[in-house]
């Protein structure tokens, strides 16, 4: 199984975010074998919860779906199992579910199925012990958030907590495909002195915005919304939305190595 | 980094948010213990309550209702609170909070809209703009308070995610403070989310208890046997019970039991989280709260839209745990009776949330003697839900 870091241990690293079982479990496969294909350094698994908070109308309507569909953690952790481990692979989803299987549990079956890291918007450090001990019980990175907001005595707190990388958050909101960059975001990159690796999510849709972002100094961009956008356009042909999202995924990748 | 524990009753409590988020709690917490020892807000937040609010509000002795039940039954009239809810207390309290930290815009979640109006309320008197999230099935069942809503010069944005009532309008008016953290307060209208929300919620409700105690010795020379209080979040329950917790007074939280304690896949028919709830982590907080075997949250359900919530305060959920607060739940039928039961009988019309109170007077086996039940608010804003089921 890949570890977080071996993302970040040739390049800039491109970081993959779609939802799981969105529309179905298949069709999971399928985007992530293109994700790959296509150059994606990290897929970052989303694991639908039912009052998505940190997330946007995208990644709202994509956990509906895929809950529709019938998706649980059950599933998940089924379908995770049978993917590609050429990359790492990390959960995103929300407390509830993680406290609700029992936080050792769940650090559990994430080693057992191949997932390295776990990324829960609605944690933060204050309320992380517990998840932490299993996550390094069971040999997983837990991941934390730095946000505009988030002061200098924070981000040297968060800092000392991280492993795998810190998710530096580059708008204030929610998740939700955005064309601009905000200067805010190239100076928080700046004021994060760290070895960890750190990359950019929140709003990343184009080759130009990652291109910036590396230029300020991230070692990796996460992207979500504008690929689950095109899924949501092509929920009843999924060649179209894997064609689509590993044609994006080029020009990403291309965007921050080249 | 530690454990912060200061956020926690007991297990339960904390805060559970985004950390774009976590900054502006501790700036809240900060805020709140500074203003609420200053002499100027003190006596602003005083004159606010007294001639704006109608406080005190008063206890009235229930004659009818006391000779139907055999037993002394007092009202506690937050009813005739400005607004005709409890929630002004609150509402008249954080915003001038958000005025005194120089935000410059209130938000605010609403169910039944009581929350929502008495926000947009306290907004034009001290001066704020407001606006207001509510889901589109509440609109649809609260259609004068919307529009009272939008007198009182707030936007209302309609929710249409999820199940479209309270908790979707919470997630909703917390995306809208993550992203506008900066200059925006959010004013939460009961005892949940992340900490210092639920201390500082109960903090302003207190006054309720506060004066109810004073009043009852006044008139009976002697405590309460019990007090009774309606719980969806439990804003109204914790005001009244807090200067009783450490009385020997018996303390009843009532949820809505909708159409019975029963679940299907995805929903609950009820709204009874202290019932038969289990430990989770909803809007900021671990507390009790319906889910699915996964930990989804389920759909609540209640004719009173101000219990329709699948959470209740992590206070609650302690007092509830160490036996100090007794949980039971009403029907969405037994309310209807005691709404109508109260308005014959005292010629006072109760809200259908309020209502659930009531009817645990039928419902309890033995309250003691002399009771205070807590009608927490009017049910004008109910006339066409009960309408529609016929009298």
């Amino acid at each position: 199984m890949k570890h977080i870091a071996d993302a970040f241990k040739r390049d800039k690293a491109l970081i993959a975010y779609i939802c799981a079982g969105d529309p179905t479990p298949d069709a999971t496969t399928r985007i992530v074998h293109a994700l790959i294909r296509a150059g994606a350094d990290l897929v970052e698994l989303g694991l639908p919860f039912s009052d998505p908070i940190a997330d946007g109308p995208t990644i709202q309507a994509a956990s509906q779906r895929s809950l529709q569909a019938g998706m649980n953690p059950d599933l998940f952790f089924d379908l995770v199992k049978t993917l590609p481990k050429t990359v790492p692979y990390a959960v995103m989803t929300y407390y509830n579910l993680i406290f609700h299987r029992g936080t050792m549990t769940f650090a559990k079956d994430c080693r057992n199925h191949g997932i390295a890291g776990i990324i829960v918007p609605d944690l933060p450090p204050e309320e992380s012990d517990e998840l932490g001990e299993a996550c390094k019980k069971y040999n997983l990175d837990l991941i934390h958030f730095i946000a505009p907001t988030t002061t200098p005595e924070r981000i040297e707190r968060i800092i000392q907590s991280s492993s795998g990388f810190i998710y530096l958050v580059a708008r204030l909101g929610v998740t939700g495909a955005r064309e601009d960059l905000e200067d805010r975001t190239k100076s928080l990159i700046q004021q994060v002195h760290t070895d960890i690796p750190k990359a950019v999510g929140f709003g990343i849709s184009n080759p130009q915005q990652a291109k910036e972002i590396i230029n300020a100094g991230a070692d990796g961009v996460i992207v979500g919304s504008a690929i689950v956008d095109m899924i949501a356009r092509n929920t009843d042909d999924i060649n179209k939305a894997v064609e689509e999202i590993e044609t994006l995924t080029r020009k990403l990748k291309r965007g921050i190595t080249g | 980094m530690e454990n912060n524990k200061k956020s926690k009753f007991g297990k339960y409590g904390g805060q559970f948010v985004p950390e774009v988020l976590m900054p502006a709690l501790y700036e809240l917490e900060e805020s709140y213990k500074k203003y609420k020892e200053d002499p100027r807000f003190i006596a602003e937040l005083h004159d606010y309550r007294s001639n704006f609010a109608g406080r005190p509000t008063p206890l009235y002795h229930a004659r009818r209702l006391s000779k139907e039940y055999g037993i002394t039954v007092y009202l506690k009239r937050e009813d005739l609170v400005h607004g005709g809810a409890h929630k002004l207390n609150n509402t008249i309290g954080q915003t001038l909070l958000a005025k005194y930290m120089g935000k410059k815009r209130i938000i605010a979640e609403t169910g039944a809209g009581q929350h929502g109006t008495a926000a947009a309320m306290a907004a034009s008197s001290i001066g704020i703009p407001s606006e207001i999230y509510m889901g589109a099935k509440d609109i649809k069942r609260q259609e004068m308070n919307v529009y009272r809503m939008k007198l009182l010069g707030a936007k209302v944005h309609t929710v249409t995610s999820g199940s479209q009532t309270l908790k979707d309008a919470i997630n909703e008016a917390m995306r809208d403070w993550a992203t506008n953290v900066e200059t925006t307060f959010y004013v939460l209208g009961s005892i949940v989310g992340p900490h210092p929300y639920p201390a500082m919620v109960h903090d302003f409700q207190k006054i309720i208890g506060n004066e109810a105690k004073a009043q009852i010795l006044e008139k009976e020379g002697r405590l309460p046997d019990s007090i009774i209080a309606c719980t969806g979040g439990g804003s109204n329950a914790m005001g009244i019970f807090h200067p009783f917790l450490n009385e020997d007074v018996e303390l009843y939280a009532i949820e809505a039991g909708g159409s019975g304690l029963k679940t299907t896949k995805t929903a609950a028919l009820h709204s009874a989280s202290l019932c038969v709830g289990e430990d989770g982590v909803l809007h900021g907080a671990r507390t009790k709260i319906l889910q699915d075997k996964y930990g989804q949250i389920l759909e609540s359900s209640s004719i009173a839209p101000g219990l329709d919530y699948a959470g209740v305060g992590p206070e609650l959920s302690r007092l509830v745990d160490c036996g100090r607060v007794i949980a039971d739940n009403i029907q969405d039928f037994e309310a209807l009776e005691a709404f109508h039961e109260l308005s014959q009988l005292e010629g006072i019309i109760p809200a259908l949330e309020s209502s659930h109170a009531v009817a645990y007077l039928k419902k309890a086996d033995d309250l003691g003697d002399l009771v205070i039940i807590n009608v927490s608010g009017r049910g004008d804003k109910d006339l066409n839900t009960v309408m529609d089921r016929g009298i």
